[in-house]
């Protein structure tokens, strides 16, 4: 028996999915023109899909701090944070961050998924529980998993439906570690988290808040869900990531547990990966400066999120549950789902697709994300495009 | 319908034979041995709404560690019972 026949199932998945959407899964950004806009299929598109919410993958100052540490620092670290690959541009954004969030001690991972596999593997292990919101991206059930923890899911944003599993199992007597996301990458909703927060002091569990997509998008000062929410004591731990907000890659993990220090010996995705690069490092470090002095990037990121959301309404379109940056435009039917991409891409606009079992209701949807680097001309393009899309869907 | 008629009369089989057949094609046969990737195509997303079927019907909390022990019926009826 072939070692690969168990993949017989997904690869015939595989399969009829690129046939049918084969455009989709191949496509290649030929061009970078700026945050905002590529060459797809030798046409230039404005890209509405790529998290890069305050557009700082571009940024003159983020480029050119990075530039330097390529120079000075080289291209890589070639080495564990454990061995040789901790550099003083890490142990200063460690700083950085840890007086960002407002936690003692903070550390920064090789990737944002790597940070939730190596918090989670190392936090919550056997005969011990994690209840998870069943939104929750997988990086977060995989460190579950890892760990071998007891993994509960409750029904998404569903307050009442973790009470009454938190009540169950408290009676166990073990440690419960209480896992949601600032906002959903999905359908781009918050985690009530002022009163998530409430009932995890009553049964004395823990908060681990993932603040990938919120970090500089949500709170007066871009500190996420925990700002906006002003239940920032309350939380344990506060994940997150490099690659959306602050336009580089890497993760990190902020808290005011002492004991999360002890994650650096005891985490094996931290121990058994290179560090990040210099280069990543000092573009987050650089990001994470204009984050904190660039309140200007945030409110234009949410005029044009409003923009966007009012002229997809006004069209009928059935958008996500909250208006916020990530912005899902739902169809029923994953044949209308792809037809409308193929006619936006046509028209100009690249936006993500977002098929089942992938989506959490298991409809199909396009998924935009904004960004401050956006034009008011281009935001308004992004909605035409739409417009056209659902004029020639109706067509047929 | 469905249910083979050798089965044991077991309130947790029957009630995951009822929440299965809300899934599957009309007159789809579903018995112990049935496994719910492979016969049923039961995906992850599927798989999850069976748990949160079960949870209310047996007001239990099911980890969701108990779908890498579960292939067939028959196991997800013995997992289920371990919790009631």
């Amino acid at each position: 028996m072939s070692i690969f026949k168990k993949f017989q199932r997904l690869e015939e998945s595989g399969k009829k999915l690129k046939k049918e959407f084969g455009a989709f899964f191949n496509v290649v950004l030929e061009e970078i023109i700026s945050s905002t806009e590529a060459v797809i299929n030798g046409k230039r598109v404005i890209l509405a899909g790529t998290n890069n919410y305050l557009g700082l993958s571009m940024d003159d100052s983020c480029i050119e701090a990075a530039c330097q540490a390529l120079r000075n620092e080289g291209t890589g670290t070639t080495g564990s944070r454990m061995a040789n690959g901790t550099f003083s541009g890490h142990v200063k954004l460690e700083k950085e961050l840890s007086s960002f969030w407002n936690r003692s001690h903070t550390i920064v991972f090789t990737t944002g998924y790597g940070a939730n596999l190596a918090v989670l593997s190392s936090l919550a292990g056997p005969g011990e529980i994690v209840l998870l919101d069943s939104d929750c991206h997988a990086s977060i059930y995989d460190g579950c998993r890892m760990g071998g923890a007891d993994i509960f899911r409750f029904r998404h944003n569903d307050v009442k439906d973790l009470e009454k599993r938190l009540k169950r199992l408290s009676e166990r007597g073990t440690n419960i570690l209480i896992a949601v996301e600032g906002l959903y990458s999905m359908l781009g909703d918050r985690a009530k988290l002022e009163e998530i927060a409430e009932i995890k002091q009553k049964y004395g569990a823990y908060l681990l808040i993932d603040e990938a997509h919120s970090l500089g998008v949500l709170g007066d000062n871009g500190r996420g869900l925990v700002e906006e929410s002003g239940v920032n004591e309350q939380v344990d731990f506060i994940t997150g990531t490099f690659s959306k907000s602050l336009g580089s890659v890497g993760g990190f993990c902020s808290s005011n547990h002492p004991e999360i220090e002890t994650l650096r010996y005891a985490s094996r995705p931290y121990v058994f990966t290179a560090s990040p690069s210099p280069a990543n490092i000092a573009a987050a470090r650089k990001a994470l400066d204009i984050i904190i002095h660039r309140p200007d990037l945030r409110k234009r990121l949410w005029d044009n999120t409003y923009s966007l959301h009012e002229r997809l309404s006004a069209l009928g379109l059935s958008l996500g549950p909250e208006i916020t940056p990530i912005i899902p435009v739902r169809y029923q039917d994953p044949d209308e789902a792809l037809s409308t991409w193929t006619r936006l891409l046509e028209n100009g606009v690249y936006v993500n697709m977002v098929l089942p079992p992938a989506t959490p209701d298991g409809s199909a949807f396009l998924r935009c994300s904004l960004s401050a680097a956006h034009t008011a001309r281009q935001i308004e393009a992004i909605a035409e495009a739409f417009e056209k899309a659902a004029a020639a869907g109706n067509l047929h | 319908m469905n249910a083979d008629q050798n089965l044991p009369d077991d309130k947790v089989f029957h009630s995951i034979v009822k929440i299965l057949e809300e899934m599957v094609p009309p007159e789809t046969e579903i018995g112990l041995n049935t496994d719910l990737g492979g016969d049923l195509s039961i995906d992850s997303l599927k798989s999850m709404e069976i748990l949160a079927k079960l949870e209310d019907e047996f007001d239990i909390t099911i980890p969701i560690n108990v779908l890498s022990e579960v292939r067939t019926v028959e196991d997800l009826v013995r997992q289920i019972k371990e919790l009631i």
